[in-house]
Order: structure tokens, then sequence, then C-alpha cells
């Protein structure tokens, strides 16, 4: 046996992660393990927003947690994660009209979640946001939205989660996991062994694999996001920004970070492959990518992007996660396929599952994230 | 069966042999080139209006030039040629180009890639000055445009290039100040045998550095950069270097063209999801390639120096022979006489290269000694302290992590310029073998894209 | 020196001029956008990270260091783009056309 703690955690992303800071803060020794190294594929290769609006309206007590963590993310990891406060805006174009009113809706039931949506249209929105392009019609501004660097977050996470004890096993692939009388017992490919009386599963797309170990299949399907950089340029542009659009092809969204390059993302997903470990950017999302973001805002269209690429991410039919206690096995738990959204819920995934973990319950509402809404 | 779709990227000598290969065997084989004409960096063409003669510009390798060039002009209307193209990805049998904002997705059965060669550079503290030069840069300023790179320069790095450039400078009355060479004259000694594989190629070499002397400038052999001095504002006003017995000396200089031979762009290959095996020789990471150029991925052939730095002559030879390589899979020609005989001249180069690289090395003892402040990575920015302060922080080791965290690479130039040495530097502050510092994942672009790509308003 | 580039020859092409930072430049034609600047001036922009001023690296399209801007906003890669007659050329990055007080 090459080690026991009271929990073991599979999957060294942003979940994982921060799951094994906050255990370790309930008291909870604990084992995390990963395949390639912290942080890698969907926790690292997304856009970055920190955004609360237009999620699920049951996902805003999570995402309020979250954002509590995200503020205070430099004092509690020590590290810089480029957490920006600065705003996030969703737009939609002037072709769909009837969405402003859904933006109303939204925002009114926002209010009582405790998030402040600020409507813009017409001058005000052009006046506080002059970058957008005249196809925009409206806007909802989230003031306390923001976005941060998913490439140092997820490991910012799990060093600080070594620094107060856990174990952090990298290069670790785990190819077998059950339950053997009291203890889960996981192995990893080269043979070795950890045991403890709690599994933690935070493996995104390689979730299933695990879950299905216990009879708790879900369909699961892995994709990559569509993501672009330019070169650096003065930095102007504090909110990130998004379109609200029922087509996957408009769906853009970017970003500019404080050294002055612009992330682009969106318009459409890639493929990825969870066995191989690869996912690719193809090219032409790329070229529907940039074709969006110069209808979004024009101005774009002066500058060069200077990189691509993907990651892996599992996606789940009504991109929910699973999330929770297992339905068929005590002391397994899960929380993965966040389904290309969960980078803002993140570290309140992780301290909601510590919380589940140690104290067995949670405030935050957890109902619609249950595996056992697959069963068959 | 329609012809099979032949797509040649580069125009240098690799790419105009295999495309002569091809044309030759009935197809029309499309070259996509970057440059504004053919001829590639080696035997760049000057543009009109310039009328140096071809000894003027190309020295010994004038009628090598010359001929590349006659050779692409005879079969010019014979291929689809697309110069000013960026090959920017590769997906799906496909190859996507930007021109401008044009853009178009080309399908391949066969893609023949030539890309060509970048200079390989080793950091020293000031290189982000104005005046600090790649040493291929150097020659192309002097090749393409009948400028020098500044009032005074010194040449600094190591490798043939070194010495050729130097004395074309010369050659064209430019004020060259010093030739600082970091590899010691022995390792030229303990090289010969391999470098005896091209005698006449040796012996002009040997001519180079003997015109260099009698032209009066300074040559020193086994010198260790200290330091480009200059002012942020102005650039770079001299450096200073130890000699080989340790003393430091210091130069005056407005300009430094600098690098220690080169490196392939294999940016391409990459993209085409082709294997790559470190050679311990260069110290690089190579696409994988059989004898006759074939890549790990079908219906991709790999030649000239973007597979492996062979030089301009296996540059023509290899680029030839995996046009032949690609015809005979595609069952079209079998000429198996030529192809032998085109092996043996590339095992030739080889030879002579090994030999180069060894009477040549590369310093990679000067990237672990870099000063904390110099910088490393000139897109971003990052200092060689930047670097080692996120490798004790994170305990990145690997080449693409340590990127993720610290930037290094992640620039305009996607580590052109600084990937080779902040690996060397990496593997020395770990303590591990270089190859298990990996290698930079090519991402596309390849080169920078618009955004207004596509756009036909 | 005001110069940074040292012409060696083939001064005989015909001349024009473009404006670099307002002012008019004299070249020649053929002249790359890299070599009317520095025949001229000492540096093409400035390092976004750093103190220092940059005159381009490579010359041959790989290294990006030598993008300089049209006045209209458009990006041109100094090396690898021809001078021409006309071109209004600025050397400092031209502050973002969108600013935001949000």
């Amino acid at each position: 046996m090459s080690g026991a703690s009271d929990v073991i955690i599979v999957g060294g992303g942003l979940m994982g992660s921060s799951a094994a800071l906050f255990l370790r803060g309930h008291g909870m020794s604990v084992t995390l393990l990963e395949t390639d190294l912290i942080g890698r594929q969907a926790s690292g290769t997304n856009f970055g927003n920190v955004r609360r609006q237009g999620r699920a309206m049951h996902q805003l007590p999570l995402a309020n947690r979250a954002i509590a963590i995200w503020r205070k993310s430099r004092e509690l990891l020590g590290a810089d994660v480029e957490y920006l406060q600065s705003g996030h805006i969703r737009v939609c174009y002037r072709e769909r009209p009837e969405l402003v009113g859904a933006m109303e809706e939204y925002a009114d039931q926002a209010r009582h979640e405790g998030l402040d949506l600020e409507l813009l249209s017409g001058n005000a929105l052009r006046d506080k946001f002059p970058f957008l392009g005249a196809d925009v019609l409206a806007g909802s501004y989230s003031a306390t939205d923001g976005h941060a660097n998913p490439r140092l977050a997820a490991p910012a996470f799990a060093r600080a989660a070594q620094k107060l004890g856990a174990i952090v096993h990298e290069n670790t692939k785990i190819v077998d996991a059950q339950k053997l009388g009291e203890d889960f017992v996981v192995t990893a490919a080269d043979g070795r062994r950890f045991r403890a009386p709690i599994l933690l599963v935070t493996a995104g797309a390689w979730g299933n694999a695990l879950s299905s170990q216990f009879g708790e299949p879900v369909p699961i399907m892995p994709r990559g996001p569509n993501m672009s950089v330019t070169e650096p340029v003065p930095y102007a542009i504090l909110p990130a920004v998004g379109v609200m659009t029922p087509l996957e092809e408009e769906t853009v969204y970017f970003r500019q970070v404080a050294r002055g390059n612009i992330v682009l993302g969106g318009s459409t997903r890639g493929p990825s492959f969870p066995d191989a470990y690869r996912a690719y950017v193809l090219p032409q999302n790329t070229v529907s990518q940039l074709k969006q973001i110069r209808r979004l805002a024009p101005q774009l269209g002066k500058l060069n992007i200077i990189r691509v690429w993907s990651g892996i991410e599992g996606y789940l039919p009504d991109s929910q996660p699973v999330m929770g206690p297992s339905a068929t096995t005590s002391g397994l738990y899960y929380a993965f396929g966040f389904s290309g959204s969960g980078f803002q819920i993140g570290p309140g995934v992780g301290e909601t599952m510590a919380e589940i973990i140690a104290k067995g319950h949670t405030d935050i509402p957890i109902a619609p994230y249950s595996v056992a809404r697959f069963a068959q | 069966m329609a012809d099979p779709r032949i797509i040649i990227v580069g125009a240098g000598p690799a790419g105009v042999r295999a495309a002569e290969a091809c044309v030759q065997a009935g197809l029309r084989p499309t070259i996509i080139d970057e440059g504004r004409r053919d001829g590639g960096q080696i035997y760049r063409r000057q543009p009109d209006h310039f009328t140096r003669p071809y000894q003027k510009l190309y020295g010994t390798e004038a009628g090598r030039a010359q001929a590349v060039h006659q050779a692409f002009d005879a079969i010019r209307d014979r291929i689809d040629y697309r110069p000013e193209t960026l090959v920017w990805n590769i997906a799906d049998g496909h190859i996507w180009t930007a021109k401008a904002t044009a853009q178009e997705a080309l399908p391949f059965d066969v893609l023949i890639l030539c890309t060509g060669a970048t200079d390989r550079l080793m950091p020293v503290k000031g290189w982000n000055f104005a005046g600090a030069y790649s040493l291929g840069g150097a020659q192309v300023a002097l090749k393409s445009q009948a400028v020098s790179i500044g009032h005074r320069v010194v040449f600094m790095g190591s490798g043939p290039l070194l010495y050729l450039v130097a004395s074309q400078y010369v050659e064209a009355g430019a004020d060259v100040a010093a030739v600082l060479d970091t590899s010691p004259f022995t390792a030229r000694v303990k090289a010969l045998p391999d470098l005896l594989a091209m005698p006449s190629v040796l012996w002009n070499g040997v001519r180079l550095t003997q015109a260099l002397k009698r032209a009066g400038v300074a040559v020193h052999h086994g010198v260790t950069p200290v330091e480009i001095v200059g002012d942020p504002h102005d650039g770079l006003g001299g450096l200073r270097f130890r000699d080989r017995g340790g003393t430091e000396r210091r130069i005056a200089c407005d300009a430094v063209a600098m690098g220690h031979h080169l490196r392939p762009e294999a940016q391409l290959a990459d993209l085409a999801r082709c294997a790559f095996a470190f050679d311990p020789l260069t110290r690089q990471w190579l696409a994988e390639r059989d004898g006759d150029g074939r890549a790990s991925v079908a219906g991709i052939y790999l030649a000239g120096d973007g597979a492996k730095i062979l030089g301009a002559r296996s540059a023509e030879a290899s680029g030839r022979l995996a046009a032949l390589a690609a015809l005979a899979d595609l069952g079209l020609t079998s000429d198996t006489g030529e192809m032998e005989r085109l092996r043996g001249d590339v095992a030739t180069y080889a030879r002579f290269a090994r030999g180069l690289a060894r009477a040549f090395p590369w310093p990679a003892q000067q990237a672990a000694a870099l000063p904390d402040e110099a910088i490393l990575c000139r897109c971003e920015g990052v200092t060689a302290g930047d670097l080692r302060a996120v490798m004790r922080e994170t305990g990145a080791q690997e080449a693409n992590r340590a990127k993720a965290f610290s930037r290094v690479g992640m620039g305009r130039c996607q580590g052109r310029y600084c990937g080779l040495a902040a690996a060397e530097l990496i593997a020395a502050e770990a303590g591990i073998p270089i190859e298990q510092v990996g290698r930079l994942r090519g991402q596309a672009p390849v080169k920078p894209l618009t955004i207004a790509i596509g756009d036909d308003a | 020196m005001s110069r940074r580039f040292v012409r060696l020859g083939e001064t005989d092409r015909p001349p024009l001029t473009l404006h670099v930072d307002g002012r008019p430049v004299e070249a020649l034609v053929g002249d790359t956008l890299m070599v009317a600047l520095l025949a001229h001036g000492r540096t093409l922009r400035q390092s976004e990270f750093g103190p220092e001023a940059r005159a381009g690296f490579c010359l041959m399209g790989a290294c990006q260091d030598c993008w300089v801007w049209t006045e209209t906003g458009d990006r041109l890669r100094a090396c690898s783009t021809l001078a021409a007659s006309g071109q209004r050329i600025v050397t400092s990055q031209p502050e973002a056309s969108w600013p935001t007080h949000a």
C-alpha cells in the first residue's frame, strides 16, 4: 500500500485541488491523485470567466460561495491567480430582440439570489462599452463578476493544499477503484495502491470511468474549448464580454488581461480525446470564432491572434455537473462533468464537497446535480 | 484516378527540388511560401531594382543559388505557386492558409514540408537591446537589402554562419569589430574526421577565417559572452566577454549579430501530429522520418533544414528524395537508382553536419549561467531569474508547464528564440537531463494570424 | 548616429517617400519597411514589458519583434512588408480606440 488517508481525491483539476485544500481545513488527511499534472485540462485551458450571471438560478448559491473565495484567493493561496473583479457584460444582438425580455427576467430572479445586474441599451450601453459592434442591441452588466487565469488557479490551490499537508501525486493514472470492506482501494497504472474510507471523484471527462466501476455510468461527452489569444495591446477592456444567443456559433466571448493580451473563446467546441490525452482546435472553429468576434467588437479585427489552444472537458446532456454523494456506495462522492462552465464555481465546489464530506451536510442546493438522474 | 494533390510548403532549395521532381512526373504541385519570391532564406532573391550579381550575393554558393532559381523559373508555369502565403494550421488532410486577410483550406494527398530553419539563439544579458540581431537576420539585411545592421558590428556565437556572414559583411565594406566564437578551436580539430566528408566546404570555411584575419578582424575562439551593454532608449553600445584565458574584454559596437547555428522550423510537422524524437547531438527535438523523408503520419514528408539541419546542399537532395519517395508511394515512379544515390548524398551531408555540430557545440552551460536579471524570453520580457523563481515556487520541470507558469515561450514568436535555452536552464536548475524537460508543443497559428481573416467586407 | 542601418550599395534605386510618426522619410523602391525606418532612425517600437525600445531581431518574419502600426491602426510586420509611397507609419502603439470607464 502506497498510502492511506481519510480521503482520496482522484482528479487534480480545480475541483479536486480546492476540495483538497478545504478538506485540510476540516483537519482531514487527503491524498490527491492526478493522471498528468495538476490543472492541465478543463481547469487550465478554459476561458477564465469568473462569471455568475447566465448560470442556472439553482447554481447561484454555489457561485456566490465561490466568489467569496475568489475575492480572498491571494491570501488563501499565497499566490496571485490574476483574479480581477472587473465586471462581466452579456449582450444580445438586434436580430434577437426577444432576448432583452429574457435578460430582464433573469435579472429579476438573480436579484433574489444576491446578484445585481444592470440592463443597458442604446447610448448608455455604447457610452460604457464603446468597443461593442453595431449589431449589439442590449447588455446585462454585472459589476461584481470578472476573470482569472486558469493556467495558474488549480495548481495554486493544489500547492496551498500541499502546504497544509495534503499529499499530491502527479503522473498517477488510476486504473481501478474498488470498495473493499470499509475502505476504497485505488490502484494506479504502475501498481501503486492507495486506501481511504472516503473517495471523491473529480476526474472531469474521465469521471464516468470511475463512476461506472460503482454502477453509476453517466453519459459524459468529451469536448474541448475553442480558445485564442491576441498579441498584447494597451489595457482598456475591463469587463469580460459574452454573447447571449441560442446559436452555438454566435456564442463568443473575450476578456483582456492586465498585461494586455485579449483572450477569445467560444463559437464552437472541438473534439477531445481523453484516452489519448489530447484535444485539438479545429482551424474552421478558429475562423468561425474570429468572424463572430469581429461582429461583437469590430475594432479587434485590427489585431492578430498569436496562439490557440484547447483541453479536455466533460459535458453532460443537461449541462449540469454530477455533484454530491453516490447513490450506490457510501463514502463515495462525485464532482465532475461541469460542462464547460466550472471555472467560476470551482472553489465553491471544493469547499462544498469538503463540507459535505467532513460535516455530512451543506446548505448549498445540490439536488439538481445528483448522479441518480442518470440511473436507468 | 484524379491526379494526386501534392502540396509543398516552402520554396527554398528543398521545396524547389521537390516541386521539380513532381513536375517531371507530370504532376502540378502547389508550392506555398511565406516569401515574396522563391529561394528560401539561404538563396533569397533580392527585390526588383537590386542589381548585384550572383557571385556577390552568394559567394562560393553562387552556382548553386543560380541553379535553384533557374530550376524554379523553369517550372514556374507548371506549378500552383502561392507566395506571401502563410500555412497557419493543418487538420484532417487540409492545410489552412492566410494571404493578408484571404483564407483558404486546401486538401492534400501528399504534403511535403520544406519549412526551413531559423537561428538557434543563446540569450546573453542585454540581447533585448535594439541593435542585437540574429546572425541569419544580419545576413538577410545584407543579401536582400544591401544594408549592414549597424555602423560597427560584432559577430558572436558559433557555427559556420558566424564566419560566413562576418566575411560577407567585410567584403561588402561593413565595419566588423570582432568575431567571437564560443566554441574552442580544439573542438574543430576533434571534428575533423567528419568534416572531411565534404573537403571543399571545409576548405571554404578555412578560407573565410583567413579572409577575416587578412582584413584585420579580431577572431576569438572559446569566448564566454558576459553582457551586451546599452541604453534602453538608444539601443546597444558595446559588449563584454571573457576570452579563452578568462580575461574580461570590452568592445564598443552598435550592433551584435548572434546565433549558434540553426534550428528546424518544425511547427507544421507538429500540427500535422508527426512524432518527434530527441536528438542528443544537437540537443533538439526533431520530427521523426525515415531515410527518404517519410514522417510518422502517412502522406507527410519532411525535407531540408526544416527536418534536420544538414545545410542547403542536403536540402536540395532531401527535397528531391522526399518527392521521389512520395511519388513512389503513390505508385507513380520507381527510380530506385536515383533514390539510392540521393540517400548516399544525404548521408554524406549528415556526416559533415555531425562534424559541424561537434566543431561548434551549442554552449548549453551558458543558459545555466545566465544571470537572474538577464532577459530570457524577449517577447514576454521574462528573465532567467523569473523562470528560476517560478521553478522554485511551483516545482515546474517540464517545458510546457514552465511556460504556463512563467510565460517563457508564450509570446509572439512562440518560443522560437528562447525555447531551447529555456529548456537548458530548466534542466540545469532541476538537475535533470534535457530530454526530460520535453519540448514546447506547437500551437497554431504558426505565425500571428489577423482576426480579420476571411473578412471579405 | 541617428540611424541604425548602414546602406552598403544598391543606392541607385528610385526614391519614394513615406511618413513615419508624421514626418516624411525618404526610402528606396525595394526597401522593406524595416530598412526604410532604420536607415533613418534607431528603433521601431517600444517593448510592451520592459523599458527598452526594439528594432527587430530576425528579419525573416519569425521573431515578430518588428510590428509597427499605420495611422489607421493596422498592423504591419516591418521586415516582411515593402516600403511604399504614401504609407503613414507610427512607431508607438496607438492608445486603444475604445476607452472604457466601466
